[in-house]
């Protein structure tokens, strides 16, 4: 095969963004089982406020999404465009400055949050001059993934490099446009866009930030691991046409569900619920042909256990892509809006799909990184994969179960027309749900510790003589 | 929006879905593999790809959630200014929704609202009522106890601001009332409040110095009994408070008590007659008196 000629690949770049997605996973989730137990003992941070809630859940889902898939997606996409083009990066030193730059962010966002700099635009809390810097990150990063495809030596762009590109062209747009502000100060600006303007650009960010960053660029991580672990070709090519170009178009229009029965016009609210059901058959796609990669090899799934958290990656994706589209439709969006149905739904997707697809490729991927056939302990991963699996599964159906609690009762009334249950009596009920959710919680962030001890041995273990990546 | 963004919504919209039929109908005509092995010859890195059709039952899915899709943007407003056929709109849909239930809870709430609020606040559907309005509206500020929080008056002391008889409770509920305590900061020095603090504080009973209080009590007599009367009872048709029952709506630590006479205190209780209504502002009234006139 052609791929045996002898190039020198940029490994050090994979191999720093491999290794702090395993540490920025682990900060982020223990941050997010902090904020789960203060919903649980609310006064458990003795009201300090860099700890106090509000401070903490931005630096949560900024670690987790930006820092844990961020590191991610840059690692494995740069390693999957040098493998399948078979090209080396076009700079060592521009890849140098999209780590160490990309860390930066991460560190400035880990202090500026928890002292209350933000914007307040959900999932881009950063301040301006945080901005601008991910701006310059991300440009470099755009430059070193395109032109290191543009010096391709195969005649095709694999279909895993369409989706990292779209990823990486998409974030770009979504960033600069939802980020243009009016600065104040060095630690304050006003957006550039005023009321439900405002309010939908924030939207369309958002949702695509989900689309984009969280689907697009992990399908493209999807596209390499799966058939590279399952040693199988990809199901469909023309699938893969029709999913990817099916999902990018559709995706920008989704936003507007996020505003149902608000002051967004009528108009935009439709069309928003029209598209995002629309994006269940492209999501849907993507799924497919993954799991269906694995046919004529289903047997691994009993031996291999990085397979498995690659297929219960795909099984998640799939659920919460069929999940949000019935949450995109107005009438149940009526009741599931504003309850912690939301927040499970999200985790469907963030810990089933985008942790688990990340964990299969890191295990995957490390080894290699470092010379070795695979992880030291297969005991352990195989334990991982359980915990999480459980912790999974603990976590979302505890929030199903208190969101759609909540929503019927919020919406309940006395036959006086009277509403029956307050707030607060909504908020008692959902108490022993808070629990089942810390310890899911809890068992996923085990898991990763899990990773990082085996990643550890594995590293320190060095390489195996008789190994090639 | 004028013609030109209505039209581009539009185009844009149907040729996004019209592209996926396309897509569907385009890759429908590639060669299939012609046997199971047959890969489309390209290899990344070792990946080989099949060239498998599109599984039947996922293209049917997809144009299901197409043509819903365009049934729903023909029914419901969404391609730029047209209304749909439905001429359906969340306002619409409100107002509908709004005139059924009063049209069912109307003769409930009509039925009590010429019983007089000392007689319903013994009727227990009647309180029931005004206690789940108050839970689901009152309890951002009263708390849904109705104990308060500092700030905002406790309401089952038997303590009024502005007087406890029913009458001035719905006035309250109705029409809203705003508490001013002017700031004393630029008017009185540090030894001077030190003196008021000492003051006040003894009206309530705490333990105090004593030689401080006399000054206090010389400038209270000069300035505070304007609203708070001599004796520090305060006055109701102003909603000054009295002073002397040691319940303190924003505090009654020395560190409070200064802070309201150097910066005053704002208290603001909105208006609620368009809110509620007067109907349903009766039976909250009749909720909020059976509080502190119970049995």
């Amino acid at each position: 095969m052609s791929e045996t000629q002898n190039l020198t690949y940029n490994y050090r770049v994979v191999k720093q963004f491999s290794i702090m997605t395993v540490v920025w996973g682990i900060v982020g989730m223990t941050v997010g089982v902090i904020i789960a137990a203060q919903l649980f003992f609310p006064d458990m941070t003795f009201g300090i406020e860099y700890l106090s809630f509000g401070r903490l859940r931005p630096l949560h889902t900024n670690a987790v999404i930006f820092a844990f898939g961020g590191s991610a997606l840059m690692g494995t996409s740069l390693y999957v465009v040098q493998r399948t083009c078979q090209a080396p990066l076009i700079s060592n030193a521009l890849a140098a400055f999209v780590f160490w730059g990309w860390q930066v962010v991460i560190v400035l966002a880990a202090i500026t949050l928890p002292m209350g700099i933000t914007s307040s635009k959900e999932y881009a809390e950063l301040e301006w001059p945080i901005d601008i810097l991910i701006a310059v990150v991300w440009v470099a990063y755009a430059i070193l993934f395109f032109g290191t495809i543009a010096k391709r030596r195969t005649s095709h762009i694999y279909v895993a490099n369409w989706f990292y590109g779209a990823f990486i062209l998409a974030v770009a747009l979504l960033h600069i446009v939802n980020s243009a502000a009016i600065p104040v100060t060095l630690t304050k600006s006003y957006s550039a866009y005023g009321g439900a303007i405002d309010a939908m650009v924030q939207w369309w960010y958002g949702h695509n930030a989900v689309g984009f960053f969280l689907t697009a660029g992990f399908l493209g991580m999807m596209y390499y691991f799966i058939p590279k672990q399952a040693e199988r070709p990809v199901y469909s090519y023309r699938l893969s046409i029709v999913h990817f170009w099916a999902l990018i178009a559709t995706y920008m229009w989704a936003g507007p569900h996020h505003l149902h029965y608000t002051a967004l016009p009528n108009w935009t609210q439709s069309i928003g619920m029209a598209f995002s059901l629309i994006l269940l058959a492209p999501s849907w796609g993507g799924m497919i042909n993954g799991i269906m990669t694995l046919s004529g090899a289903w047997h691994k799934l009993r031996t291999d256990p990085i397979l498995k958290f690659l297929i219960v990656s795909l099984s998640f994706y799939g659920m919460s892509t069929f999940e949000g589209p019935m949450m995109a439709i107005k009438t149940v969006n009526a009741l599931s809006h504003y309850t912690d149905w939301t927040i499970g739904h999200v985790h469907s997707g963030a810990l089933g799909w985008v942790a688990f697809v990340t964990i299969g490729a890191m295990y995957y991927l490390i080894p290699k990184l470092y010379g070795r056939k695979e992880m030291v302990s297969i005991d352990l991963i195989n334990i991982h994969f359980w915990v999480s699996t459980i912790g999974v599964v603990l976590y979302i159906s505890s929030m199903w179960i208190a969101g759609v609690m909540q929503g019927l009762m919020w919406r309940a009334v006395n036959a006086d027309g009277t509403l029956t249950y307050s707030f607060v009596e909504s908020v008692n009920t959902t108490y022993p749900f808070y629990a089942i959710r810390l310890v899911g919680g809890i068992l996923f962030l085990t898991g990763m510790l899990i990773m990082a001890y085996n990643t550890v041995k594995t590293i320190q273990a060095g390489p195996e003589t008789d190994s090639q990546i | 929006m004028s013609d030109f963004w209505s039209w581009w919504i539009i185009i844009i919209a149907v040729a996004n879905i019209a592209g996926c039929w396309a897509l569907l109908y385009w890759t429908r005509r590639m060669k299939d593999s012609e046997s199971e092995d047959e890969t489309t010859g390209h290899v990344y890195d070792g990946i080989q790809e099949y060239n498998n059709p599109l599984p039947k039952w996922w293209l049917n899915m997809f144009n299901i959630c197409l043509v819903f899709s365009v049934v729903y943007l023909v029914l419901y407003p969404g391609l730029g200014n047209f209304p749909g056929l439905l001429g359906w709109t969340q306002e619409g849909q409100h107002k509908e929704e709004v005139a059924a239930a009063k049209a069912t809870y109307a003769p409930l709430f009509a039925k009590y609202a010429s019983t007089p609020i000392a007689d319903l606040s013994k009727i227990k559907q009647a309180t029931e009522m005004g206690k789940r309005i108050f839970v689901n509206t009152c309890f951002g500020c009263h708390g849904s106890d109705a104990r308060g929080n500092p700030g905002y008056p406790n309401l089952t002391d038997n303590d009024w601001l502005y007087g406890g008889s029913p009458e001035t409770i719905e006035q309250s509920i109705l029409n809203g009332r705003r508490g001013m305590m002017p700031p004393f900061g630029a008017v009185f020095n540090a030894e001077q409040i030190d003196g008021l603090v000492q003051y006040v504080g003894r009206l309530s009973g705490h333990k105090v110095d004593s030689s401080k209080a006399a000054i206090g009590q010389t400038l209270f007599n000069q300035q505070c009994f304007v609203c708070h009367g001599a004796n520090g009872k305060g006055n109701q048709a102003l909603g000054a408070p009295n002073l002397t029952d040691n319940t303190w709506l924003y505090g009654g630590s020395a560190t409070s008590i200064a802070e309201t006479i150097r910066k005053g205190r704002n208290g603001v209780m909105p208006a609620h007659k368009d809110l509620l209504g007067t109907e349903k502002a009766h039976l909250v009234a009749a909720y909020v008196y059976s509080l502190s006139n119970q049995e």
